[in-house]
C-alpha cells in the first residue's frame, strides 16, 4: 500500500487541451453576449448621456456635522462621461474579441459599476449631490437587507429553506413600534426578536415535525403575517395614533473612528440596530465555520443522514438554527420602525426580505459575502432615492424598479453557479 | 472482542424481517454475512448498530447482554458501521468529517483544528490509511472515501467493525487494496462482519460464512470447503446456475454504428470523447467501466434522451443522430434503463400500464386516440406470464414488485418487441440471484434470435459471463476494445482504473 498521501490523478496535456478548447466553444458565446451588453452600456452614455449635459458635478464628500471637511468634488462632466464611455467600450470590444475567460463576472461587474458612476455624473451635470449622505444611507439601507440574508443563511445552513424572512421582517417591524411605543425602544427590539422566533418556530414545527413543504410554508408565513399587521395597523393603530409614535434610535458615533472622512460616518455613526448587523455578520461567521455548533450545523444542512448516525440530533440543529434564523429576521424587522421612522405603515417591508434572500444567494449562504451583495443591494436603493430628488428626466417609478432590476440581474447573470446546501428544503425522515 | 447475536427476531407491520437470527463473530476473523436483498442482512445489521430495537433475542458482546437504545450505545459499545451509502459529507474537509460528532474543542466549543487533524493523521498512520486530513471528500477517489469511512469508526474505538456491501462501489484494483486494509484490521485483533451478495470475495476473505434467507439463518459454510454453488443454493434455496450457458457467436452485418460522437457537460468538458463503436446482429457487445465514466451518457446518446455535440449515430445504415427518442424506439432501438424506478417505470401505474408505457399510443393499444383496455390487459397477462413476473397480477402497482421482479416486467416490455437492437444498462444491478439468471438468459436467447445486444455493467462478472466482445470505458472515452475470449478480468480491471491505455 502506498505511504503517500493520495493525489488527484493529474490531467494528460492532451486532456486538457482538448477540455480547453471545448470550453473556449461554450465560452465564446458568453464572451460575446457580454460584450455586446458593455458596448450597449458604452453606447447609452455617449448617446444619451453625452449631448445634453455640460459644466461641472459637485460630488459632497462630507456631512455638514463632521470634524474633518473634504472639499467637494468637482467633476468636469464632458471629459468625465468621455472617459467612462471610453473605458466601458475598450472592456466591452476586448470582452467580445478575446474574451477575459474566468474573470468575464468580475469585468461586467466592474462595467455596471462604471455605468453607475457616468448615471451619477450625467444625473449631477450642474448640481450638487452629497456622496457622503448616499454612502452613509447605503450602510443603512443595506442593514435589514444583510440581516435577512443571515436569517436565510442560519436556516438554510441547516436544511431549511426560509422564504418567510419577508413575514419575519415585517412581524419585527409591527411588534417592534407597538411595543416600543408603549414600552421604549429596547423593548420593542426586544419584543420584535422574539416574535421573528416564534414565527421561526411556527416554521420549524411544519417543516421539521410535520415535513410540510418548506416554500409553502415560508409564502403562508408572509401572507399571514402581511394580512395580520395590516389588519392590526387599521384596528388598532388608527385608532390609537399613539401606539404607533416610537422612539427612534440615535445614531451613536464611536469616537475617533466616526472622525475618519468618509467611511467614519459610513460605519462608526449609525444606530444599534446597524452596529448590531455588523456583530451579527462577524459572529455568525465565526459560530458557522469556527465552532463545534457551526460544524454540526453545517453537516445537518448536507448530509443530515451522515449526521445522524453519528449521533447528532438532525432536529433539535434545524430547530435551534431555525430558531435562531427567526430572531435575526425580526431584529431585522426593528430597523423599519425603531431604525429610521418611528411609526409602521402596511407593508412597511415592502419585498425586502426578498431581496435579502437573493442576498443570500449572491454571497453563496456566506455572511460576509451577503453582507457584500447587501452593500449592492443598500447602494442602489440609496441612489434611487438620491436620483428622486435630482432633477432628472427619467420616471421616478422606473427609478423605483432598480434595486430590483438590479436583484434579477445580479441573481440570473452574475451569481453563476452558487451550491445551496445539500439538503437544503429536504425534510429529514429517520431510517 | 466477540460478538454473538442470539435468538434475534425483529418484527414490521406484514413482515418478519429477522426470525431467530443467532451467530456469532470471533475476534481477529472476518464474518460474511451473506443474503439476497430482503433476506434481512440491513435488518439486522440495523439493529446491531442500534437503529432498530429487536423484538426478541440478545446482542452479547464479550460475553455481557448489551441493550441499545439508538446508535450511539452502539458506538460506546465499540460497534462501527461502514455503511454502503457512505455517511460522508462531500463539501466538507476528511478531518472535517471524521471528527463530527466527536469534535476536539477549545474552550466553549471553539474547534480545535489541529488537535482534529493529528489524531487523524494518527489512525491513518496507525492503520496504514493513507489519507490527507486536508483533503475534500468530493475530490476523493470512492476507495479513499471509504478510508475515510472506516477512519471515523477507528476513532471512535470500534473493535467491531461492520462493512455494508463495502466493494460494490470500488474498481477491482481498489477491491484489493480494500482487502489489504481488512488483512491489516484483523492483524490488529478486530472483529469484522462483511456483508455481500457476492460469493467469490466472500469465499476470498471470509474466515467464517453465515448465510441468511428469508429473515432466517439457512446454513453456515466453510470458506476453505465450499464453493460458489453451494453458497448460491443455499442463499435461494435451489440449485443455481451461476454460469450462463452461451454457444459462440455467430455476428452479422452492423445494426448499430457510432462514428466519433461527442457530448459535453453544462462546462464544456467532454463526457463523451469521440466514441467509435459498432455493434452486430447476433453479438452482445458488453460496456464495462467504473460507474461515471460516460457510460450512460453513451446509451442516452444512443436512445436519444441526450444531444450529441458531435459525431454521427448510424442505425441499419441510416443516420439517427438527430431522431427523436419516440422515433428512434420506433425504428427498432429497444432499451432497459439503469434506472429501473425512475426512468424503467412509473410506480404508481399498474403492470399492465407499465407494460404498454412505449405503445400505448398506438394500435392494438390504441384506437383513434382512446386506449383499449381489454387489449392491455390481454396482452398483459401474456407478458407476465411469458417473463414470469411475480406475483403476476397485472393490476399491482409497479412499486409493489422486488427490485428483481420489477426488472422482469421492464425486459418483458422491451423484449417483447421483436426489434433488431437491445440496450441493456445495469441489466441486473440490486437483483436476487434467481432473476439474474433468468434475465442473462433471456438476453443470450435475444442474441441467438440474431439481434445486436449492447450491455453496460459495472459488475465484472457480468461482463464476462455475457459479452462476446468486451470495449471498457474510462473518462467518457473507449480506452480497450477486445473479443472476450481474449481478455481477462484482471486487465479489463486495469483498463477500468485508467492505468494501462
Amino acid at each position: 500500500m502506498s505511504s503517500t498521501f493520495e493525489k488527484p490523478p493529474v490531467e494528460s496535456y492532451e486532456a486538457k487541451e482538448k477540455r480547453t478548447r471545448a470550453l473556449n466553444a461554450s465560452q465564446i458565446r458568453r464572451a460575446r453576449v457580454t460584450g455586446i451588453v458593455m458596448l450597449l452600456l458604452a453606447a447609452v452614455v455617449v448617446v444619451l448621456f453625452l449631448p445634453n449635459v455640460e459644466g461641472v458635478a459637485t460630488f459632497g464628500l462630507s456631512l455638514p456635522a463632521e470634524t474633518i471637511q473634504l472639499d467637494p468634488l468637482e467633476v468636469p462632466v464632458q471629459p468625465a462621461l468621455w472617459m467612462l464611455a471610453l473605458a466601458l467600450g475598450f472592456l466591452g470590444a476586448s470582452q467580445f474579441y478575446r474574451g477575459f475567460q474566468h474573470k468575464s463576472t468580475m469585468i461586467l461587474g466592474i462595467s455596471f459599476g462604471l455605468f453607475t458612476v457616468a448615471m451619477m455624473v450625467w444625473a449631477t451635470a450642474g448640481q450638487e449631490f452629497n456622496l457622503e449622505s448616499m454612502l452613509v444611507a447605503t450602510v443603512s439601507r443595506c442593514t435589514p437587507i444583510a440581516l435577512g440574508a443571515l436569517s436565510g443563511i442560519l436556516c438554510e445552513r441547516s436544511g431549511v429553506v426560509n422564504i418567510g424572512i419577508e413575514g419575519m421582517l415585517l412581524g419585527g417591524a409591527f411588534t417592534g413600534v407597538v411595543m416600543g411605543s408603549l414600552l421604549g425602544g429596547w423593548v420593542g427590539l426586544l419584543s420584535a426578536t422574539i416574535v421573528g422566533g416564534i414565527l421561526a418556530l411556527l416554521l420549524a414545527v411544519l417543516a421539521i415535525n410535520f415535513r410540510v413543504d418548506q416554500i409553502i410554508i415560508g409564502v403562508v408565513l408572509n401572507i399571514l403575517v402581511l394580512g395580520l399587521t395590516s389588519f392590526l395597523t387599521s384596528q388598532l393603530l388608527v385608532e390609537n395614533p399613539e401606539w404607533n409614535d416610537a422612539p427612534i434610535f440615535p445614531s451613536i458615533p464611536i469616537p475617533i473612528l466616526s472622525d475618519i472622512p468618509i467611511i467614519g460616518q459610513m460605519f462608526f455613526n449609525q444606530t444599534i440596530i446597524v452596529y448590531g448587523m455588523f456583530v451579527l455578520v462577524g459572529l455568525v461567521t465565526f459560530l458557522l465555520f469556527r465552532t463545534r455548533w457551526g460544524l454540526r450545523t453545517r453537516s445537518v444542512g448536507e448530509n443530515p443522514r451522515a449526521a445522524d448516525s453519528l449521533g447528532i440530533s438532525v432536529a433539535k440543529v434545524r430547530y435551534i438554527s431555525v430558531i435562531f434564523g427567526g430572531m435575526v429576521g425580526g431584529f431585522a424587522g426593528a430597523w423599519f420602525t425603531l431604525g429610521t421612522v418611528g411609526r409602521f405603515d402596511e407593508n412597511i417591508t415592502a419585498g425586502t426580505g426578498f431581496i435579502g434572500l437573493a442576498a443570500m444567494i449572491f454571497g453563496a449562504w456566506n455572511p460576509i459575502g451577503a453582507f457584500g451583495a447587501a452593500l449592492i443591494f443598500g447602494f442602489s436603493e440609496s441612489l434611487e432615492q438620491k436620483f428622486a430628488l435630482l432633477d432628472i428626466p427619467i420616471p421616478t417609478e422606473f427609478l423605483a424598479m432598480a434595486p430590483y432590476l438590479v436583484t434579477i440581474v445580479v441573481v440570473a447573470g452574475l451569481v453563476g453557479r452558487a451550491r445551496p446546501p445539500a439538503a437544503d428544503g429536504q425534510p429529514y425522515e429517520k431510517q | 472482542m466477540e460478538l454473538e447475536l442470539r435468538g434475534i427476531t425483529k418484527r414490521f407491520p406484514g413482515v418478519l424481517a429477522n426470525d431467530d437470527v443467532s451467530l456469532t463473530a470471533r475476534s481477529g476473523k472476518v464474518l460474511a454475512l451473506i443474503g439476497e436483498n430482503g433476506a434481512g442482512k440491513s435488518t439486522l445489521m440495523n439493529v446491531l448498530s442500534g437503529l432498530y430495537q429487536p423484538d426478541g433475542g440478545e446482542i452479547v458482546i464479550d460475553g455481557v447482554v448489551q441493550q441499545f437504545k439508538d446508535p450511539g450505545d452502539a458506538i460506546k459499545a465499540g460497534i462501527g458501521m461502514v455503511h454502503q451509502h457512505f455517511m460522508l459529507v462531500p463539501v466538507f474537509s476528511v478531518y472535517e468529517n471524521v471528527v463530527l460528532g466527536v469534535e476536539p474543542v477549545t474552550g466553549p466549543g471553539i474547534m480545535n483544528r489541529k488537535k482534529a487533524r493529528t489524531e487523524v493523521r494518527e489512525i491513518s498512520e496507525r492503520y496504514g490509511l493513507a489519507v490527507d486530513p486536508d483533503a475534500m471528500v468530493e475530490d476523493l477517489p470512492v476507495g479513499i472515501q471509504q478510508r475515510v469511512e472506516i477512519i471515523k469508526v477507528l476513532l471512535r474505538g470500534a473493535k467491531i467493525l461492520v462493512f455494508d456491501e463495502p466493494t460494490a462501489v470500488l474498481t477491482p484494483q481498489e477491491v484489493i487494496e480494500f482487502f489489504g486494509i481488512v488483512a491489516e484490521l484483523k492483524n490488529r485483533g478486530a472483529t469484522i462482519i462483511f456483508i455481500t451478495h457476492k460469493l467469490k470475495e466472500a469465499l476470498a476473505i471470509a474466515d467464517d460464512i453465515t448465510v441468511l434467507r428469508g429473515g432466517k439463518v439457512a446454513g453456515h459454510a466453510d470458506p476453505k470447503t465450499a464453493t460458489p454453488e453451494d453458497l448460491a443454493s443455499l442463499m435461494v434455496g435451489r440449485d443455481i446456475d451461476l454460469t450462463v450457458d452461451k454457444t459462440e457467436a455467430n455476428p452479422g452485418k452492423d445494426v448499430l454504428t457510432l462514428k466519433g460522437v461527442h457530448m459535453v457537460d453544462d462546462y464544456g468538458r467532454a463526457i463523451l470523447n469521440r466514441i467509435d463503436l459498432s455493434v452486430r446482429a447476433g453479438e452482445i457487445v458488453g460496456v464495462a467501466g467504473i460507474q461515471g465514466n460516460g457510460q450512460t451518457e453513451l446509451v442516452e446518446a444512443i436512445t436519444g434522451l441526450l444531444p450529441l455535440a458531435g459525431g454521427t449515430i448510424e442505425f441499419l445504415g441510416t443516420d439517427i443522430s438527430r431522431a427523436t427518442p419516440r422515433q428512434r424506439h420506433e425504428a427498432g432501438v429497444a432499451h432497459v434503463p439503469e434506472d429501473r424506478n425512475h426512468m424503467g417505470m412509473v410506480g404508481s401505474f399498474t403492470i399492465a400500464e407499465n407494460l404498454v408505457l412505449d405503445s400505448y399510443y398506438a394500435p392494438p393499444f390504441s384506437k383513434r386516440g382512446v386506449m383499449d383496455g381489454d387489449a392491455i390487459r390481454a396482452s398483459a397477462e401474456q407478458l407476465v406470464e411469458a417473463y414470469d413476473v411475480r406475483p403476476p397480477i397485472i393490476e399491482n402497482t409497479g412499486s409493489a414488485l422486488s427490485g428483481g421482479n420489477a426488472q422482469k416486467m421492464i425486459v418483458a416490455r422491451e423484449f417483447s418487441r421483436d426489434v433488431p437492437l437491445v440496450i441493456c444498462a445495469q441489466p441486473t444491478r440490486g437483483i436476487d440471484v434467481g432473476s439474474i439468471e433468468y434475465i442473462h438468459e433471456q438476453i443470450v436467447r435475444k442474441r441467438d434470435e440474431g439481434k445486436a445486444i449492447l450491455i453496460v455493467s459495472t459488475e465484472l462478472d457480468e461482463i464476462f459471463a455475457l459479452s462476446d466482445r468486451i470495449v471498457v470505458m474510462f473518462d467518457g472515452r473507449i480506452v480497450a476494445q477486445m473479443q472476450a475470449s481474449d481478455t481477462t478480468p484482471t486487465e479489463v480491471g486495469l483498463y477500468m482504473a485508467g492505468k494501462a491505455a
